[in-house]
């Protein structure tokens, strides 16, 4: 009896034994942070597993979580969609770079409107989701789109509940293009709407606006894309409208200078084709590294999904950062340093 | 108690060792004849375990409720510091000026729970009732199952199908009629305005109500299945009418449960999340006593908000909110304790 109970025991103790020993064989580095690049980071993750064996974890649990993750050091990159100022990243010891880029849209549901017919501008965006222009067949609305058949409704506004990085792109745009937005909302991941319903993430909110007759909502583009959402076109700061598209995202993303700093919100860029409510996700890094050996595989990943991750990206609805701006990325590696001062290898 | 239980354990044992009857002794001896003796020496030492488990089971219990209780002040101090008390009569909710008051998601999460409690006690007594005392003898299994069934469907369904199904059918059938009958009625009128979406304070109370009815249901129907029949025999004898004999007979003996089963849906009510979230349209603004605004709960508030609040305040009220959601609901199981108590004191008073 007593012989029989302790054999399992043993062969537990044998085998968990060999499994620590196969975990710390194996490379393995991991990562936590934004939601809204998760889905191409942990297919980028499974792609690059099979072609190198190097097993990268992301675990997306939002970049408030992703920040403190990486402060804290428990993990060896955090993942934010909004990007950290240069003063702020100094002051922690980190760096950051973006991966990919993603447009926010606003989408409604009125009849008789065809997806791309509407035509709004940031401050006419910034008073609806004030509740100053509060019906259809405002005459703001109108003056844009002679042609449209506006109803004579109550516009119900659909925004995230959730804080969100999403929200920020939207709330930053519109801080940008509407003094009045400035002061009374302001930007940030959540923030105090004046009017609206929230639902819970992108797809929250797009059920929302499938859901409700006479709604307008923002959504990530890939939700626009994947649901075949009815968009508006937005007038850009160039003074054009302007379809969200991956050529628009990837025009607001070349106005940037990113050779300066990558702290780059892509809203209201002058580009003439730029898609006014873009921006990018952002990776962040120790630039000291304790364990320099992960770095370089973090490195090493990002490279490889450099080169290698358009396809997937695309895939994906995500749009891959142009490639002068992977240059100067990879140029920024330099800083990543072990505790001799060496630079971080990652070719 | 723990005394008498254990002299009761030992004369089990005790006669499971030396069976009296001399047949049966020679029959257990021949097939296992060390046994008795091994088992007389176990016996206090399993006993002493397993008493030492049950006990290590309840104090970790008490000693986690401390952790947490701690835990949550502690996270939530930065906010009990600069607000204190104000911060349950605020209603301002303003992540980017770092603002907060937690009063719409208080006043969101006790109406919600105050209309689902409103819908679910009468609808789970009369299940109890009808199942109990009502339903002819092939249809109580059967129906007993099914009520039991949906307390086991996950929240995250019952709030995909009210905010898909629900919500728009409320909006069409109930709301929109209702505005039209009250256009311009004072008081009514402003008790049904607002977007007719379906989403609110109202839809937030059915759904949480159709959520703890079967918890109810099932607490209510075995607490009245526990009354004698001799009672409720002798009071139809005496020719009562079976709502006399349920609210004479089959309440007075049985509130006790009837109370425990309703704080326990009150309770799920008020930690519901999921379900909630979807439909109650996550509205941190309180300018409307319309049934039909969208509000904010608690729960909603903390679930849509802690992945990305900063570090400082927002979390640190999200914290706070937690700490308010626990305190709410001590009180209430205070309350309820106390209404028993009370109860019970009057029923001496009577006799």
């Amino acid at each position: 009896m007593r012989i029989a109970f302790k054999l399992p025991l043993m062969s537990l103790a044998i085998a968990s034994t060999l499994g620590f020993a196969g975990a710390v064989g194996a490379q393995e580095i991991t990562g936590a942070g934004a939601t809204f690049p998760a889905p191409i980071y942990s297919k980028w993750a499974s792609d690059y597993h099979k072609a190198t064996g190097v097993k990268v974890n992301y675990q997306s649990i939002g970049s408030g979580g992703g920040i403190k993750q990486i402060d804290s050091k428990t993990v060896d990159f955090g993942a934010s969609d909004m990007p950290l100022t240069d003063e702020v990243l100094k002051s922690k010891g980190q760096m950051q770079f973006p991966t990919v880029m993603g447009g926010v849209v606003p989408v409604i549901n009125v009849k008789g409107i065809e997806p791309g017919q509407l035509k709004l501008t940031g401050p006419l965006l910034a008073d609806i989701f004030l509740g100053k222009v509060a019906r259809w067949n405002d005459p703001a609305i109108k003056a844009l789109n002679p042609t449209l058949a506006l109803p004579d409704a109550a516009i119900a506004q659909v925004r995230r509940a959730d804080g969100s990085g999403t929200t920020f792109i939207f709330t930053n745009y519109l801080s940008k293009v509407s003094a009045e937005w400035k002061s009374k909302v302001g930007e940030s991941t959540a923030v105090n709407w004046p009017v609206g319903a929230g639902g819970k993430g992108n797809e929250g909110v797009a059920a929302f606006v499938a859901r409700l007759p006479n709604s307008m909502g923002y959504v990530e583009y890939s939700y626009v894309k994947q649901n075949k959402m009815n968009y508006a076109i937005m007038q850009n700061a160039a003074g054009n409208f302007i379809k969200p598209e991956d050529d628009s995202f990837k025009a607001a993303a070349a106005g940037a200078d990113w050779a300066k700093s990558f702290y780059q919100i892509l809203t209201n860029q002058p580009g003439k084709d730029a898609w006014p409510i873009s921006g990018a996700t952002f990776i962040l890094m120790h630039t000291k590294q304790d364990k320099p050996a992960n770095a370089t595989e973090v490195l090493k990943f990002f490279s490889w999904a450099y080169k290698n991750g358009d396809k997937i990206a695309a895939d994906l609805d995500y749009v891959p950062m142009p490639k002068p701006v992977i240059a100067a990325i990879e140029k920024s590696w330099g800083e990543i340093k072990d505790n001799s001062g060496k630079p971080v290898a990652f070719k | 108690m723990g005394l008498h239980g254990k002299s009761i354990m030992s004369t089990t044992l005790a006669s499971d060792d030396f069976p009296s009857s001399p047949s049966a002794t020679q029959s257990v001896r021949a097939m296992t004849q060390p046994l008795p003796v091994k088992k007389a020496r176990s016996g206090p030492l399993v006993d002493l375990v397993f008493g030492w488990l049950a006990k290590g089971a309840a104090l970790l219990t008490l000693a986690m409720l401390v952790a947490i209780l701690g835990s949550l002040t502690i996270s939530a101090w930065p906010a009990i510091d600069k607000y204190g008390l104000g911060f349950l009569t605020n209603t301002t909710w303003d992540p980017v000026k770092e603002e907060f008051g937690g009063l719409v998601m208080i006043y969101g999460t006790l109406a919600t729970s105050f209309i689902a409690l409103l819908i679910a006690v009468p609808v789970s007594f009369g299940i109890a009732l009808f199942l109990t005392e009502l339903s002819p003898a092939w249809l109580k299994r059967p129906l007993g199952t099914a009520i039991e069934l949906l307390a086991a469907v996950p929240s995250i369904v019952y709030g995909m199908w009210g905010l898909l199904v629900f919500g728009p059918v409320l909006a069409t059938y109930v709301q929109q009629p209702l505005q039209a009958a009250f256009a311009g009625v004072p008081y009514l009128g402003a008790f049904v305005s607002g977007p007719p979406v379906g989403i609110g304070i109202l839809s937030a109370g059915i759904i949480l109500a159709i959520m703890i009815i079967p918890f109810i249901a099932a607490v209510m129907r075995d607490v009245f299945e526990v009354t004698p029949a001799l009672l409720k025999e002798s009071a139809y004898g005496l020719g009562a009418t079976t709502w006399e004999v349920v609210s004479k007979v089959v309440l007075p003996y049985t509130k006790a449960g009837v109370i425990g089963g309703i704080m326990l849906g009150l309770g799920r009510a008020i930690g519901e999340t999921m379900a909630v979230t979807f439909v109650i349209g996550n509205f941190n603004q309180l300018d409307s006593v319309s049934l039909f605004q969208a509000a904010n709960s608690i729960t909603s508030a903390l679930a849509n908000e802690f992945a990305e609040a900063g570090e400082g305040l927002h979390q640190a009220s999200l914290m706070y909110l937690g700490l308010v959601l626990f305190f709410i609901t001590f009180v209430i199981l205070s309350l309820s304790k106390l209404l028993l108590a009370q109860l019970r004191k009057n029923e001496g008073a009577k006799t």
